[in-house]
């Protein structure tokens, strides 16, 4: 009688083999098929060639030959082209240094006002998280058009500015970098602050005043206690901004105008102007192999931080 | 801290300034007269008048509400049967690659995924003749791939969080686990399912990146329709549109602040 005891308290939702590989079944397969098989597929066709046609790509491996294994028609001129190309390049290493710096920016404005949220008083910490999560909930390509109006030339903080005498000439900010740093930061800026909140909150304020009857002034006890024992939210909201900045499209396309190139824009424009799907995948794989190790350092982090479960 | 009690406070109060600007600025301007932005011209509704008669956008809101109706239901589906996994499956042939496909599409980049799921759609219809085309169905299947992985992430934290003696009770009663499952589990976790939903259903109507990827002629999504107006410029009929929005949203935050307050005192 021991051993069906032991499986119904594990069991839950499905007792039993059969049970439970109908509840796994239906996820995993459709992630294996929309999630898992589109990025071999992305990879496969980087490797064809470019023709004008439907699809725009001579597939990989060829069946028609009527044998057991396909001919194969795998070519790496899309990558060697992709190197050489200034445009390229310079699409990538711009794509890395502007989601670097914006990762950067959102983590001096986030962890201030996490920190900021995890020292209120309890029941006003609800509220204030509550706050830093609403606009996410309304439309982020709305918000991004909002600080167009805000940014442009004629626009509100240069109508501002001017009024105040600051300024005599309009700054031009839209359709320059420092917009896309603005977008990106702003937008971002909620997905930096829930991890930071979530290790800060955790800390024992004890460890504070241990370092305060130990002599350490505020700033000090910041420096040796907060900030290190932090360490697992700041590396988990850095790699949660990072990621999807390197592929923004939507913030350079609205706030950086024509001028900017960002890998994510760059992609884009290869598969709807040029319809050449080889060279689309290619960037796509090329973004990949940029943030590779980014994910496997998310992936370990989120293992590490998630609840317990019967897993561990 | 005792010795700069102002500096945190007022650190947030700039940054929550910076998070609520831009929406503040929309919704004022949403009731400006003039077309202009710089221009105040006196209050009036007109850009909501006219959004009103705008076919395209009402078409298109149409379509995006079907759309992320129909994918917020899927992914919550999908995605909480991944949460039951993971929470109560313990190690199984497969957790590790499991786990990690269920959180990677958190953070791709939308423009790998558009392109990864086009292409995987193209190959299939050229292999099986399903789907035929692109269109609603393919924007479905993208979202709710897109969906899924937020809906396990708020259904897998409540799941684990949850105290499973009631559970256990009636399982030790005789009650078979499906049954278990619908009649304890479920409202346990109910408000975790209304707000992976919801998540899902928000993340559907906003998504323009995937959606223009995977879309094919005749089916423009709303933010597919915004976009491509508010690339030409600033609109004031945008405005108009975000300020329904940030309504929207409000309306149904505010109720379930009040719904979850009330669960609470009874």
């Amino acid at each position: 009688m021991k051993a069906p005891a032991i499986a119904r308290n594990r069991g839950g939702a499905g007792r039993g083999a059969w049970g439970r590989r109908v509840v796994l079944a239906l996820p995993f397969a459709w992630l294996l098929a929309f999630f898992l098989v589109p990025f071999l597929i992305v990879a496969t066709i980087s490797l064809a060639t470019p023709r004008v046609g439907i699809p725009p790509y001579v597939p990989v491996f060829d069946w028609s030959g009527g044998h057991l294994w396909p001919s194969i028609h795998a070519d790496l001129s899309t990558f060697s082209l992709l190197f050489q190309d200034e445009l390229y390049v310079g699409a990538y290493l711009e794509s890395l240094k502007i989601a670097g710096i914006s990762t950067l920016l959102c983590l001096l404005i986030g962890y201030p006002m996490a920190l900021g949220i995890a020292r209120a008083a309890p029941n006003r910490r609800g509220p204030l998280l509550m706050l830093v999560i609403l606009p996410f909930w309304t439309s982020f390509l709305i918000r991004v058009y909002a600080w167009m109006g805000i940014l442009k030339d004629e626009g509100l903080l240069n109508s501002l500015l001017q009024w105040l005498g600051v300024i005599h000439h309009p700054l031009v900010i839209l359709n320059t970098d420092i917009a896309i740093y603005i977008g990106i930061v702003y937008s971002y800026l909620p997905f930096m602050i829930l991890p930071l909140y979530a290790t800060l909150e955790r800390q024992d304020p004890a460890l504070l005043e241990a370092a305060a009857d130990l002599g350490a002034r505020p700033w000090r006890a910041f420096l040796s206690v907060t900030l290190p024992l932090s360490l697992p939210g700041i590396v988990a909201g850095t790699l949660v901004v990072f990621i999807p900045a390197v592929g923004e499209y939507v913030i350079p396309d609205l706030l950086g105008g024509g001028e900017t190139n960002m890998l994510g824009k760059a992609l884009w424009d290869v598969f709807a102007m040029s319809r050449d799907w080889p060279t689309a995948s290619a960037l796509a794989v090329a973004m990949l192999a940029a943030l590779v190790l980014p994910l496997a350092l998310l992936s370990r982090f989120q293992s590490r931080m998630e609840p317990a479960e019967d897993g561990k | 801290m005792t010795r700069r009690p102002l500096l945190l406070p007022t650190l947030l109060a700039l940054g929550y300034t910076f998070l609520y600007l831009p929406i503040v600025v929309l919704v004022i301007y949403s009731f400006n007269a003039s077309r202009l932005v710089t221009v105040w011209g006196g209050i009036s509704t007109k850009w909501y008048v006219e959004l009103a008669h705008d076919q395209r956008f009402l078409d298109a809101g149409w379509l995006s509400l079907r759309v992320a109706v129909t994918s917020a239901s899927a992914a919550l589906v999908i995605g909480t049967l991944a949460a039951v996994a993971l929470v109560r499956f313990g190690r199984f042939r497969g957790r590790a690659l499991f786990s990690a496909l269920v959180a990677a599409p958190l953070v791709m980049p939308e423009v790998i995924m558009g392109l990864a799921l086009l292409l995987t759609f193209v190959a299939l219809e050229q292999t099986f003749g399903w789907p035929a085309g692109r269109g609603f169905l393919t924007v479905v299947i993208a979202h709710t791939t897109l969906a899924t992985a937020y809906v396990t992430v708020v259904v897998r934290s409540r799941l684990a969080q949850m105290d499973r003696s009631l559970e256990e009770a009636a399982l030790d009663l005789g009650a078979r686990p499906l049954k278990v499952f619908a009649v304890i589990t479920l409202p346990l976790i109910a408000p975790a399912l209304a707000g992976g939903w919801l998540l899902a259903f928000t993340l559907s109507i906003d998504d323009v990146v995937v959606s223009q990827f995977v879309t094919g002629p005749g089916t423009t999504t709303l933010p597919i329709a915004v976009f491509s107006s508010v690339r030409l410029g600033v609109s004031p009929e945008i405005n108009a549109l975000g300020t329904l929005i940030v309504a929207a949203v409000a309306v149904i935050i505010l109720a379930a602040t009040r719904l979850l307050a009330r669960k609470k005192e009874s």
